[in-house]
């Protein structure tokens, strides 16, 4: 209904349609002007994977889509494989969840650090 | 700089230059040469010395805005050649005192001015002027890097489309940090933005993030001015030629209040504002 009224009343805003289309048209030619940038993030991307599965570094491939109102980043990281979940264990970087554990919905808000510990323990005593 | 004493010839040189300053978008058509005429005027205005080069060789404009197409006699190319004098070649305005272009070459191409050459040009250019305003030719080839070759300092003419915005960023990554690059929003209309139907500055500057040096409403006495051959900051009474004093004062280093575009609609615009408008 709202959209129909839209309709009759005129279009909407052309201005925000130019603004949009200008983010968007601005974030491809910055991102074409900067390969070394992809570059180093593709790099970076395949590193932190890497800390979780065994990837394919040769066929990784990294591309930038365009759509009509957004741009989406698209990448494509084969797997060799995955360790058995008992084997794994946060080799770097103790601040991020381990993988058993990226799976649990972050809790909103800030919550007391020894609070978060006890519900990792007790999430683990099954496993 | 020199260790040495000076030769006689460098002591010659006075020791306060003029400041060099590219007038660039990238894209044609958004008012870069009425922009160069009119800040020119308002400069000179304000009892400064002003030399205006039209760096768009090939398709020289600049005379045309300043009224002074049939006083050309010579251009850049002649003085760079040795075909004339720097004197011979500097045309004075008819209004201003003070004011003087160097006209662009007309049957030439841009590729045929040395990029040395134009530096030069301006460097000699910058000990007789306080200002040098080089009108800068659009696109990002050649003849840009030829127009800003010899400049200290740029101002950037956009006008709210998403073409033009475009391209100016392209020309801000182009001219790097090296230029303090200042924006003029052209061709603003205020009622359009106030309807939400044009891109506002803030628009514009939220990508580009440029020190904004002014804004200029899209008024028909622009084109009537343009076509006699009157830059319009002659006349100061007026809120456009009023805001090419501002920048002018800006750029002298005046500390002026941030520009604004008052949104002045007509009743008929109201009335289609309110049928036919946001929605």
């Amino acid at each position: 209904m709202i959209e129909f009224l839209k309709r009759l009343f005129g279009p909407s805003d052309s201005g925000a349609t130019a603004k949009q289309r200008l983010q968007l048209v601005l974030m491809t030619d910055h991102l074409a002007l900067a390969p070394e940038m992809i570059e180093a993030m593709k790099r970076e991307l395949v590193e932190v994977i890497s800390r979780y599965v065994e990837v394919d570094r040769e066929k990784v491939e990294v591309d930038f889509e365009r759509h009509d109102h957004a741009l989406a980043m698209m990448a494509n990281v084969p797997i060799l494989g995955v360790a058995r979940p008992s084997e794994r264990a946060p080799e770097r970087a103790p601040e991020a969840p381990a993988p058993v554990l990226a799976a649990e919905p972050v809790a909103a808000g800030p919550q007391p650090l020894q609070q978060r510990k006890r519900r990792k323990k007790a999430q683990r005593a099954p496993a | 700089m020199h260790e040495r004493q000076p030769e006689i010839e460098e002591a010659a040189v006075p020791a306060v230059r003029g400041r060099a300053i590219v007038i660039t978008s990238g894209k044609g058509g958004v008012g870069k040469t009425t922009t160069t005429a009119n800040l020119g005027t308002a400069l000179a205005m304000r009892g400064a010395r002003v030399a205006l080069v039209d760096a768009d060789i090939g398709l020289r404009n600049l005379d045309i805005v300043l009224g002074l197409e049939s006083r050309v006699k010579h251009h850049l190319l002649d003085v760079i050649e040795g075909g004339a004098t720097l004197d011979e070649a500097l045309v004075p305005s008819k209004y201003t005192e003070s004011l003087m272009l160097l006209a662009a070459a007309q049957h030439r191409e841009k590729d045929e001015v040395p990029t040395e050459a134009m530096t030069a040009l301006i460097e000699r250019l910058r000990e007789r002027f306080d200002y040098v305003l080089v009108d800068c030719p659009a696109g990002i080839e050649h003849g840009f890097r030829n127009a800003v070759a010899g400049a200290q300092e740029a101002i950037v003419v956009c006008t709210p489309e998403v073409s033009a915005v475009r391209d100016v960023d392209r020309v801000i990554g182009l001219l790097g940090n090296r230029f303090k690059p200042q924006l003029i929003v052209n061709r603003l209309r205020p009622q359009l933005v106030k309807r939400g139907k044009m891109l506002s500055v803030e628009d514009v500057n939220a990508i580009l993030r440029l020190p904004l040096l002014g804004v200029i409403a899209d008024e028909p006495e622009i084109i009537i001015t343009t076509n006699k051959g009157e830059p319009l900051a002659l006349r100061r009474d007026g809120a456009t030629g009023a805001a090419y004093h501002a920048m002018a004062a800006k750029i002298a280093g005046e500390d002026v209040a941030a520009p604004t575009v008052e949104a002045r609609e007509s009743f008929f615009g109201r009335v289609g504002a309110f049928f036919g408008g946001k929605a």
